[in-house]
């Protein structure tokens, strides 16, 4: 598709054709979208959230529909770590594209068992470490609402894994940069933000909530000025190559968050709506380098 | 192989008003659709709506390459769905989910309200396997049966009313069709209805097949939004799903 490399960015040492990936959570295994797109056309995928064990996630109902957005509360339903190298591994491991994979834990010994195993896998260039996630050894807090529990799992993963390390932040914290800097300073080589943000709908005709643990995880366009707020402060405030991800429904939006500082985007909740929308983004950005008479897209990279 | 493509509405037939039987064209040669099967349908010109609506497939015209869905105006994109018309667009993603396995010799369909939609395109296929069927159909009253002419064409329809107005009056649980001899039941309609029917099969040993609605975002397997409980763990509506075996599913 992009022959001319004016999309080409890089996160360390992985190489993206373009700077256009998927959301974890959003995307399943690459495979399940190739009845609409071709793969090899984005920049990487983001597969499934994985944690040591198998998860059964959470009780139905999982979703409920908001303004210009959804909010979910699937609780990680995976197969486990070791299901996910010998079964699903094989069938995505010759994409022509980087097939990144979600880390998530309840425990730092989690995290990092679960990142020791995908750092055997060859093919597979980056881990994102998902640091939205409970610690339940710690009263069930998320490790990412604070800068030290950030510090020691991002430090630990960090000595397990010896490629690319992305650390996905949440939105859920009142200083994003501080929690940015400690995955810095911990070794982290490129950040994810935002993850979902927590929130809440009832029905109040049943005077019940809208999902079944309550609350869950905002997503879809109504998140993408939060998001950019984000990914805006800390591009200014860290030296990692960012990775732009809230509301993103198409190439427009995809630029704005380059333009306040991102390397590369995911493209989350809009793939539930149009399953080809990735690689309309991808075709989008090159209209809009060739548009505005842009030679590479790092020439517009944090001008804002 | 699931397809992505516009659809043009032929007809927006009014049932009740709301209710609706929409017919559309597809521009090519419509893929092999099976009965049970849904269309996740991208619904424009509404501000509030921001994912795609799942909606059974009422009928398939193979001939005519054009199918028909059954929608019922519950919310505000169902809603912007009843206003459509004679020569519109419509974005459909599909064919979704599993669809019914056709058995046996002589079979059972049972259908609750709007969720009777699948029912009918079910009825063809049976008709063309030469499968033996009755089909029993509970509604409000009259206003509320839709398709009932071509019920008649291909099955033995059974209809019960909640006042009366048409066939038995009652709920479909107490019709007498259900004492007669079935090697299967398929049953679509609101889950106390399915869940009832479900127990009787049980009771009789009759294999039980019904049709899930579950909340769904995606569709095609992804956002695993739309779990049911089987006997297997978390299973998706959306792909393992919507039409389960009720000795699969746990509650049923």
């Amino acid at each position: 598709m992009n022959t001319s490399k004016q999309l080409e960015v890089q996160i360390k040492d992985m190489v993206l054709k373009n700077p256009v990936m998927t959301a974890s959570g959003t995307f399943g295994y690459g495979y399940d979208f190739e009845d609409f797109i071709n793969l090899d056309s984005l920049g990487g995928i983001v597969v499934k959230a994985t944690t040591i064990k198998e998860r059964m996630g959470n009780p139905y109902p999982r979703m409920a529909e908001t303004p210009s957005g959804m909010l979910n509360t699937v609780g990680l339903q995976n197969k486990g770590v070791d299901y996910f190298c010998e079964k699903i591994y094989p069938k995505i491991k010759d994409k022509n594209t980087n097939v990144v994979v979600n880390v998530s834990g309840s425990t730092l010994e989690e995290y990092v068992e679960v990142a020791s195993k995908i750092n055997t896998l060859e093919n597979i260039p980056a881990i994102e470490l998902n640091v939205s996630c409970p610690n339940v050894k710690e009263g069930g807090m998320a490790f990412g609402t604070n800068k030290d529990m950030t510090f020691k799992v991002v430090s630990a993963v960090r000595k397990a894994y010896n490629k690319t390390l992305i650390v996905k932040l949440s939105p859920n914290v009142t200083n994003i940069v501080e929690i940015a800097k400690a995955a810095e300073d911990a070794g982290a080589d490129s950040l994810s933000l935002i993850n979902t943000l927590l929130g809440m709908a009832v029905d109040s005709e049943k005077r019940q909530p809208l999902l079944s643990t309550i609350t869950g995880g905002l997503s879809g366009a109504a998140v993408k000025p939060v998001a950019l707020r984000c990914v805006w402060q800390v591009a200014k405030q860290t030296k990692l190559p960012i990775i732009g991800i809230g509301g993103i429904m198409n190439a427009q939006d995809a630029i704005e968050f380059i333009l306040v500082g991102a390397t590369a985007i995911e493209v989350g909740t809009a793939n539930f709506i149009n399953p080809s929308i990735t690689e309309e983004i991808v075709k989008g950005m090159e209209d809009y380098l060739q548009r505005h008479n842009i030679k590479h897209i790092s020439e517009i990279r944090g001008v804002i | 192989m699931k397809y992505c493509k516009d659809f043009i509405v032929v007809k927006n037939e009014t049932i009740t008003p709301t209710l609706y039987i929409l017919r559309l064209q597809y521009p090519e040669t419509l893929p092999e659709i099976k009965p049970g099967q849904f269309v996740e349908i991208l619904v424009e010109g509404e501000k509030d709506v921001f994912l795609r609506r799942p909606i059974s497939i009422h009928d398939v015209d193979k001939e005519n390459n054009q199918i028909a869905l059954l929608v019922q105006v519950v919310g505000k994109g169902t809603s912007q769905l009843s206003k459509l018309k004679e020569g519109d667009k419509l974005n459909l993603i599909f064919p979704l989910g599993n669809g019914f396995t056709v058995m046996g010799k002589r079979v059972l369909l049972v259908g609750g309200g709007c969720g009777a939609a699948p029912l009918l395109y079910l009825l063809r296929v049976l008709k063309q396997q030469n499968i033996k069927s009755d089909i029993l159909i509970g509604c409000k009253d009259i206003n509320h049966l839709f398709s009932k002419k071509e019920y008649q064409e291909l099955s033995n329809l059974h209809v019960t009313t909640e006042d009366g107005s048409f066939g038995e009056k009652g709920f479909v649980t107490a019709h007498p069709i259900l004492n007669e001899d079935f090697d299967a039941i398929y049953c679509c309609g609101p889950t106390p209805m399915m869940k009832a029917i479900s127990q009787y099969a049980k009771q009789r040993n009759i294999t039980c097949y019904v049709s899930l609605e579950h909340k769904m975002a995606c569709g095609i397997g992804v956002c695993l939004c739309c779990v049911a409980e089987t006997n297997q763990g978390n299973k998706r509506t959306c792909v393992t799903g919507p039409i389960f075996l009720t000795s699969d599913l746990k509650d049923f």
